[in-house]
């Protein structure tokens, strides 16, 4: 299954993901269109100090302890993605509350919001790592060890 | 073909079909569930009151789950008794059903203690079931005065539900604050003034001593006008099944890390059980939706020959109120870190170098890092503490950690 890697020692710390994130969840076609003069609401956050950084986003567990935690049934595993369906979501936030990685994030309407690894907007893959410069985020297919 | 028997088809129940069909497809599935109406998101009812999510969209594993997993659903179906050396079910209305393996997931019912005069109030609700949430919604419009006996966070979330359909809402408790089980002293009394700001009215450290029709007669000597009254005081597990079968029950029904209880071929999970809590070491009844969930789906995999352990069991919540959101996790005993503003806090408590615990009000972003700390037990001289306190990051868990977590599968 393919999956998306971090490799921290490659990270620039540009926050290039951040918005390539932004922009394929925007809807919009033209990107200074959906980012300039708005705050932007990635889904992956690059984060460390002045020395470290690397980017954070949902990794996709096998055993999703929000999806087994939502108390809505918003969030939900098939095929190796979590997703959340925005309308079930009633943003009581229990994702956020088990989420090991910080990786789930209250939305603008107050639902949750995640990585989907894009497939479902129209970039089709993920935007991240598609755009990453220097291969600090890849997405792939690796050997696995089993969980 | 082996033949399972699943009773409730709340989250342990529904998680539960999802443990066995992770392992066995074939097997035959009978769940039993004596509401109407299953697999649906039982914390949604308070939502579905305040219009955030309506009937179509209340179904936790969704419309065709039972179908999907080959489950035989029966509804509107209680079963009355278990026979363990027969391995049967007996159900209502005398049917009988075979097993070679049980799950009960039978949950929790509202209980409280007898009030004076509670036979002379008309409109009296619990707030448990969609059933329940049905009803108020019948039973309440723009002139209803709604009391509400106990200020937990079923109490609250139902006074949050009803706030703009009705007239006014009162919370009262005979604990001195807002959702004591899981706030400190520190953090209700924020909580307690949001909610005054958004129009509940709350009478804490009183309580109901007498009901004369719509009048309630508090301990404090004032007197409460009500036209809907809902009792939420607390809930109580479903044990009987199992005790009155010889099964070991204590406040919950007996189960181990695998969730067998003492009768052979006989599992449970959920809110009707009670196991061991991470951060004390001691039995308890963990009531709530991610315990319940996880309990199932581990019985669930066993029952059908799996091996599977649930062992971190920790009493978590995540809850808003009026937009003010509310996390708590662990046991709150030694506090290690506390900050505390007009509308916000947050509080770490830890206890032989590990994390045990949290409240965190107003900013909860990442909460889920302080979780997995208490989850994993995490040493904390392993980490760089000092700044995990100050904000949640994978930061100070070091470079090897994130290597593993972010640049491999977890
Ligand atoms: C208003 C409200 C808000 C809540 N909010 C939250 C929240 O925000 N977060 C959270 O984590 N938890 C919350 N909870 C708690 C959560 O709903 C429960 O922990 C969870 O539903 C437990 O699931 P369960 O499957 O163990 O039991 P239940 O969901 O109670 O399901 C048990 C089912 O078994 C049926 N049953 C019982 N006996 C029999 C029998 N003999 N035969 C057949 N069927 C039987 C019952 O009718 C019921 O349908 C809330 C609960 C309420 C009421």
């Amino acid at each position: 299954m393919k999956r998306v890697y971090v490799n921290e020692q490659w990270c620039l710390g540009c926050h290039l993901c951040e918005y390539n994130c932004a922009f394929a969840n925007s809807g919009e076609r033209d990107m200074v269109k959906a980012l300039k003069g708005r705050a932007i609401r990635p889904r992956i956050r690059v984060e460390g100090d002045g020395e470290i950084t690397y980017a954070v986003s949902c990794r996709h567990c096998r055993e999703p302890l929000c999806v087994r935690s939502c108390i809505s049934g918003a969030l939900s595993a098939e095929n190796g993605t979590v997703r959340i369906d925005h309308d079930k979501c009633v943003g009581c936030l229990t994702c956020v509350l088990v989420c090991p990685y910080g990786a789930v994030q209250p939305g603008p309407d107050g639902a949750a919001m995640k990585c989907e690894l894009c497939l479902a907007n129209a970039c089709g893959e993920p935007a991240c790592a598609a755009g990453c410069p220097n291969r600090a985020i890849v997405y792939e297919e690796r050997e696995e060890e089993t969980a | 073909m082996k033949e399972y028997v699943i009773i409730g088809g709340g989250a342990a129940g529904v998680s539960c079909v999802e443990g066995i069909r992770s392992r066995d497809p074939e097997g035959k599935i009978t769940l039993v569930s004596a509401e109407p109406v299953s697999n649906y998101g039982r914390p949604l009812i308070s939502y579905y009151l305040e219009g955030k999510t309506g009937l179509d969209r209340m179904s936790w594993r969704g419309a065709d789950f039972y179908e999907r997993m080959r489950v035989d659903a029966l509804h509107g179906v209680r079963a009355e008794r278990l026979d363990p050396e027969a391995r049967r079910v007996t159900l209502s209305g005398g049917a009988e059903l075979p097993y070679d393996a049980l799950c009960v997931c039978a949950g929790s019912d509202p209980f409280s203690p007898r009030f004076e005069g509670i036979e002379t109030v008309e409109k009296r609700f619990s707030f448990t079931t969609l059933a329940d949430a049905l009803a108020l919604e019948q039973a309440v419009d723009g002139d209803t005065r709604v009391l509400i006996v106990g200020a937990g966070f079923i109490g609250l979330k139902c006074a949050e539900g009803l706030r703009d359909r009705a007239k006014s809402v009162t919370v009262c408790d005979l604990a001195p604050r807002a959702m004591s089980a899981s706030l400190d002293g520190d953090s209700s009394p924020i909580l307690e003034r949001h909610l005054e700001k958004c129009g509940i009215r709350l009478m804490l450290g009183n309580t109901v001593t007498r009901f004369d029709g719509g009048t309630a007669l508090m301990q404090s000597g004032d007197t409460v006008g009500f036209d809907v009254l809902v009792i939420a005081i607390g809930v109580r597990p479903n044990t009987s099944l199992v005790s009155d079968a010889g099964g070991a029950v204590g406040r919950g029904i007996t189960v181990n890390e695998k969730m067998e209880t003492s009768l052979p071929r006989v599992w449970a999970a959920g809110d009707c059980t009670e196991s061991r809590e991470l951060t004390t070491g001691e039995t308890g009844v963990l009531a709530i939706l991610p315990n319940a969930s996880m309990q199932g789906r581990c019985a669930g995999t066993n029952m059908a020959g799996g091996d599977a352990v649930f062992d971190k069991g920790i009493r978590m919540n995540s809850i808003g109120f009026f937009g003010l959101h509310i996390m708590s996790a662990g046991s709150c005993t030694d506090p290690v870190f506390t900050q505390v503003t007009e509308t916000g806090c947050k509080k770490l408590f830890a206890r032989d170098g590990v994390l045990t615990g949290f409240i965190l009000m107003g900013d909860v972003s990442r909460a889920g890092i302080y979780t997995s700390l208490i989850r994993e037990r995490t040493p904390l001289d392993t980490i760089d503490f000092d700044a995990v306190c100050r904000e949640p990051s994978l930061l100070p868990f070091g470079r090897a950690y994130r290597a593993k977590k972010l640049g491999g599968a977890v």
